[in-house]
């Protein structure tokens, strides 16, 4: 059977939908939380170079390159600022994390 | 009977789901940050069956060797409590279930409604830009050229990223150089056993920063007292 | 000598009493440092009116025998779209006899002063405001155009204001100067209405060219009714007269203004200023004949004043409360004389007048002085012995006010009474009644103060409120309440006062009324107006109008009046006590003097405040702080207290707001699109 542009779309989709869920799920565990991003990232990827394929525009790829890049720029910052986070909190419990509260 | 292309197809695409999904409800962190590698691995498969190479690649070797690791480092240097965290865990399940069902419908209603494509465009499908023809003009009307020469995606790619995508590049370098240098301003700690010293503090220093004049009697009264009736004594 | 009216002449004769109202009150008083001692004070204001009477006689001279005129602008003071303001001279007939009054008594009232108010710590004050009223009223009498005849009457109400309230820690002198100034802006509301419409409609504030559009204005509407256009503005600028001149209802404040020194009653509210809104209404006769409305409201609002204000001198006991209600009624005649379109006769009374209220307000304060201050006439008594000129002169001034043939204020009240009975306006018949039963009762009460004051048993020593004067030395220890008479700068006065009082009216009838001294100055429209006419045909001269007078009412009942107040205070004292206990609600309505000062206080003035409070409470406090101001904070508040549960400062919650922001916008575009 052939394998259409379809297909991979919807895997980007699941994805796209699983990363949203663990969001929803996993919203006091900061770590998981920025797997979670990562994870959709993936997701829009994934739909990138699958377009880039099938419709034979490099262009896809190159914005995945970018997408890339960035997407490690954030997960580096994201971490640090954890770090700082747990030494200040000895917990990355978002729950006490409220101090901005309006 | 499927082609090899579809049964690899489907077998990445099944262990990058659930991979996936145990990323989300794993209950130990170190599980969710492996199998977000295992999820990676699959994805580069994927794409390389796209014929991306240098993409799959470039996520094992970037994201897998470099993010991962960094999310692995953070993972195990934390002492965190986790069960604390996972209160009340699969009380949300069927409503985050049911958003996320409905996205999925959603964009793949999008997705797939707009996007009939089903015969991949290839294989003259890499770019044939002759390396002496650079303006972004003419190698997108390049595109669409069928010639006969085939160019490595990686080829086309560095030409394409340092013709038309020169000032993206060079953009991209002075995010990480940022991110860089923000990550560890974030977290650099002095060490606190060092004894060395500040020469800009040691110039600063004043004379009353070091030694303070305090007028006192010779002798305390209640002091004298008591001395007297000893000496009387 | 003859001479043409010249710019410099006629600008000195405000500004010389400006300049020593100045120097008087900026050098001579606290205020400057007290630089100026009395006698340079008194003498630099006396020389500024000095040169100011001479060159008002001289322009009089010019105007009467040269027939010189002046009307030009001296300055313009800005020009706003097609309005021009200037300030400028209109000298002719009416203004040349005003300016003479006005100098005139002016002096006699500060040769006055510096015998009356010896002892007063605000000796240099009062000479620096009785020359800057001789300013103001000059200023309004001189102006040609509107402008700076409001000018003037706000001026002259000022002065008026610090004249009266001149003992400023006495409070009834506050509450009198505040009332005189309240009622008079009353009036003013009235007339800058009346000058607001000449403006809009004329385009123009020079009398000579609004006059010279009356014919225009005559056939107008005020827009957005049918009322005539110049009835309006006749009756607008009537109230203002009203206000300035004492009519009723406005009348309220004469009275009390007797708070003040006596000099400023004979200057300002006997002479001068009062009779700004009888100059005025003759300045505007032009206007006024297009208007029968106006001038029947003008009428019967003089004819009220006449009569009923003469009732209330009847029962007063201060000296001056008795000539203030006096020049009421006398300021009622020459309203009545107005309406009757005699302006002419009404401001021929105006001098005559002017003259001998001067002198019995001068009069009578001599003899205040001379009781040692005090003022009830039923403690005085058989004066003309102690006090032999102002005795005379006294008389003289009530003779004439009673209008006693030959005198000048028989010519000008007895022309009064018959231009009233020739005119045919509605309010006629009444006002020909009013000013002939006010002869009777002007004649009465003049001659009641005058025979408690100057005649009779001396009962100085039966005054129940009498205060030990410290200021006076007293021979050795005992009360001497016995009066002397008054310095010489007292009298003198008082004699030259009773000069015109007694021979102007003779000498300038002629002129005045039947022959050409008005004839630029004031407009009649004969045909429909005949009351001058008429005047002038029944009119042979000052000796046969004398001679008639013993064939008419007006001096039989004026004799009735002398010879009744001579009975019921000479020879049967008991009389009047009778009388009032019989007519025991009349008198009670004459003491409240009908109530009015009761309306005002307790109505007008007591809702005044109340409106205020009001809308201080109501609409200041609750509505714009209560309301708006702390409505708008409190708004907020409650606003931001609502939108602050979205700031929770959990990050789960700003990720879930995310998702679902992209849910939604997704489905937007999805299906929705």
């Amino acid at each position: 059977m052939n394998i259409t542009l379809g297909h991979y779309l919807t895997v980007g989709a699941i994805l796209f939908a699983l990363s949203v869920i663990g969001i929803f799920l996993n919203r006091k565990n900061l770590i998981v939380l920025l797997m979670a991003i990562e994870l959709m990232l993936l997701a829009v990827n994934m739909n990138f170079v699958a377009f880039s394929h099938y419709l034979g525009d490099l262009h896809g790829q190159i914005f995945v390159f970018f997408i890339l890049t960035v997407a490690a720029a954030e997960s580096a910052i994201g971490l640090a600022i954890l770090v700082q986070l747990f030494r200040n909190k000895s917990s990355i419990n978002v729950d006490e994390l409220n101090t901005l509260k309006g | 009977m499927m082609d090899a292309q579809s049964a690899l197809f489907y077998a990445f695409s099944a262990v990058l789901l659930f991979a996936s999904f145990r990323v989300i409800t794993s209950r130990n962190p170190v599980h969710a940050a492996l199998y977000l590698v295992l999820a990676f691995f699959q994805a580069s498969g994927l794409w390389m069956l796209l014929e991306a190479e240098f993409l799959s690649i470039a996520l094992v070797l970037v994201y897998v060797g470099a993010v991962m690791v960094l999310f692995l480092f953070v993972v195990m240097m934390l002492d965190v409590n986790i069960d604390s965290m996972r209160v009340g865990f699969w009380k949300h399940f069927p409503l985050a279930a049911t958003m996320g069902a409905v996205i999925a419908l959603e964009l793949a209603a999008v997705l797939l409604g707009g996007f009939r494509v089903t015969v991949p465009h290839t294989p003259q499908f890499p770019v044939m830009v002759t390396p002496t023809a650079v303006d972004a003009a003419t190698s997108a009307v390049a595109v669409g050229h069928m010639v006969a020469t085939e160019v490595s995606n990686t080829k086309a790619l560095g030409v394409l990223l340092y013709t038309e995508y020169l000032y993206p590049v060079q953009v991209a370098a002075l995010i990480l150089l940022v991110a860089l240098i923000a990550a560890i301003a974030l977290t650099l700690r002095e060490r606190k056993d060092t004894k060395a010293q500040n020469p800009a503090e040691q110039v600063r220093v004043k004379a009353s920063d070091r030694v303070s004049l305090v007028k006192m009697d010779p002798v305390k009264a209640d002091v004298a007292s008591a001395i007297e009736p000893e000496k009387s004594a | 000598m003859s001479q043409t009216l010249q710019t410099s002449n006629l600008l000195a004769v405000p500004l010389a009493p400006l300049v020593g109202s100045v120097l008087a009150g900026v050098f001579g008083t606290h205020f400057g440092g007290n630089w100026l001692g009395r006698r340079i004070t008194h003498s630099l204001t006396i020389l500024g009116v000095l040169v100011a009477f001479v060159l008002s006689m001289q322009t009089l001279w010019s105007v009467a025998a040269d027939g010189a005129r002046f009307n030009e602008t001296l300055y313009t003071w800005m020009v706003v779209g097609s309005l021009k303001m200037e300030i400028g001279f209109l000298i002719d007939g009416l203004t040349a006899m005003m300016m003479c009054v006005v100098t005139f008594v002016s002096l006699m009232v500060h040769i006055y002063t510096i015998g009356y108010m010896e002892e007063d710590e605000g000796y240099n004050r009062f000479f620096s405001y009785i020359s800057l009223f001789t300013f103001s009223m000059l200023m309004l009498v001189m102006s040609n155009n509107m402008l700076q005849l409001f000018f003037g009457w706000e001026a002259v109400g000022l002065v008026s204001y610090l004249l009266i309230g001149f003992w400023f820690n006495k409070p009834t002198a506050i509450f009198a100067n505040m009332k005189a100034f309240l009622v008079n802006r009353v009036g003013d509301f009235g007339f800058i209405l009346g000058i607001g419409l000449i403006v809009a409609f004329a385009g123009t504030l020079n009398y000579t060219e609004a006059f010279a559009k009356s014919a225009d204005l005559a056939v107008l509407n005020l827009p957005g009714t049918d009322w005539m256009l110049v009835t309006v503005i006749c009756i607008c600028l009537f109230i203002g007269a009203m206000g300035k001149s004492a009519q009723f209802p406005l009348h309220v404040w004469l009275p009390d203004s007797m708070e003040g020194p006596t000099p400023i009653s004979a200057l300002i509210h006997a002479a001068t200023m009062v009779t700004a809104g009888i100059f005025m209404v003759a300045r505007m006769s032009p206007l006024f004949e297009l208007s029968d409305t106006a001038l029947n409201l003008v009428m019967a609002i003089g004819a009220i004043t006449a009569l009923f204000m003469g009732f209330l001198g009847l029962i007063q006991n201060d000296i001056k409360r008795v000539v203030a209600y006096s020049t009421l009624s006398q300021l009622g005649y020459m309203t009545v004389a107005l309406g009757a379109s005699a302006y002419s006769v009404a401001v021929f009374h105006l001098m005559t007048h002017a003259f001998f209220k001067a002198l019995l307000f001068l009069g009578a304060g001599s003899v205040i002085m001379g009781m040692h201050h005090n003022q009830d006439i039923r403690w005085m008594g058989g004066v003309r012995k102690y006090m032999p000129i102002t005795w005379i002169t006294s008389l003289l001034g009530s003779l004439a006010l009673i209008g006693t043939p030959f005198f000048s204020g028989f010519y000008s009240k007895d022309s009064i009474i018959e231009a009233v009975a020739e005119s045919t306006l509605p309010a006629a018949g009444f006002a020909h009644f009013a000013v002939l039963a006010g002869v009777f009762v002007t004649a009465f009460y003049s001659f009641r103060m005058y025979f408690l004051v100057f005649h009779g048993p001396e009962r100085y020593d039966q005054n129940p409120d009498a205060h030990h004067d410290d200021h006076h030395a007293h021979d050795g220890g005992h009360h001497d309440h016995t009066p002397h008479e008054s310095p010489w700068v007292v009298t003198v006065p008082l004699l030259l006062l009773a000069i015109p009082s007694v021979v102007i009216g003779y000498f300038t009838i002629d002129a005045m009324l039947f022959g050409d001294f008005f004839k630029d100055a004031i407009f009649v429209n004969a045909d429909k107006h005949e009351a001058m006419h008429e005047l002038g045909h029944a009119y042979h001269g000052a000796i046969a109008m004398a001679m008639h007078a013993f064939s008419s009412a007006p001096f039989w009942l004026a004799f009735a009046g002398v010879v009744s107040s001579y009975y019921m205070y000479m020879i049967n004292p008991s009389v009047p006590a009778a009388i009032k206990r019989a007519c025991m609600p009349i008198f009670t309505l004459f003491e409240n003097k009908y109530y009015m000062d009761w309306i005002n206080e307790n109505i007008l003035a007591r809702g005044a405040r109340a409106l205020g409070t009001g809308l201080w409470k109501g609409g200041d406090q609750s509505v714009i702080d209560g309301g708006i101001v702390n409505g708008s904070w409190k708004l907020v508040g409650a606003v931001s207290v609502v939108t602050r549960q979205l700031q929770s400062g959990y990050l789960y919650h700003y990720a879930l707001a995310m998702i679902v922001g992209v849910f939604l916008l997704m489905t937007w575009f999805v299906w929705l699109k």
